[in-house]
């Protein structure tokens, strides 16, 4: 019973993330300016981070933890790179 | 899914009820990311995602492989640690990047430096 709850339960969750991502995109598209760009593709990194880390609750491996790991770095170095480039216009000076 | 029929029932249950959280409350943030008006509304949003959101995803994790693979699994923390700390560093750069351009170009929505900061500043 409880196994079939959690199964539906991670479907649900992973339905909403997809949601969460297809927003972001959304963002990151439209725009309208460069800082919401900016935004909406931290937002999408951390949203497929977190459902890294639902298909890794599925699968019950940890190989997806680290993918996840990996993101929450990556999220961060490109959000400030681009946070820099904004605001001087270029990323090393 | 193979393995959700191993986990004993407390924890599929409390697993199931963080990660629908976790997820709900990262779907409300990407929704306000979506719906709000200004950039500096905007801002906000996905930070619910970012803590709360993620810290429910984690804890759900946590709670899944402590329970199967029977000791306790805390290297979700890592994660923790890590988003919790550059979420706002990351933040404050793009809106401080973007405070710098809309008085570049002024814009009446943001208000001009004080005078006395400017004076620091200049």
């Amino acid at each position: 019973m409880t196994a079939v709850l959690l199964t539906w339960a991670i479907l649900v969750a992973q339905f909403l993330l997809g949601l969460a991502m297809a927003c972001a995109t959304f963002r990151l598209i439209r725009g309208p300016r460069a800082q919401d760009r900016v935004l909406g593709l931290d937002t999408l990194y951390l949203n497929a981070m977190l459902l890294l880390l639902t298909f890794g609750i599925r699968s019950g491996s940890t190989l997806y933890f680290e993918a996840a790991l990996v993101m929450a770095l990556l999220g961060f170095v490109a959000t400030a790179a681009l946070a820099k480039f904004l605001m001087r216009g270029e990323v090393i000076e | 899914m193979t393995h959700a029929a191993e986990l004993p029932g407390w924890a599929a249950l409390l697993s199931a009820l963080f990660l629908l959280l976790g997820a709900a409350l990262a779907f409300t943030g990407s929704l306000g990311l979506l719906r709000f008006g200004s950039f500096y509304e905007r801002v906000h949003a996905p930070t619910l995602g970012t803590t709360l959101g993620l810290g429910c995803v984690l804890i759900a994790s946590m709670i899944a492989f402590s329970a199967l693979q029977s000791r306790p699994v805390l290297h979700e923390v890592l994660i923790a640690i890590c988003v919790t700390v550059t979420t706002p560093i990351t933040l404050m750069l793009l809106t401080r990047a973007a405070l710098y351009r809309d008085r570049r170009e002024g814009s009446d929505y943001v208000p001009t430096r004080a005078p006395r900061q400017a004076a620091i500043e200049d």
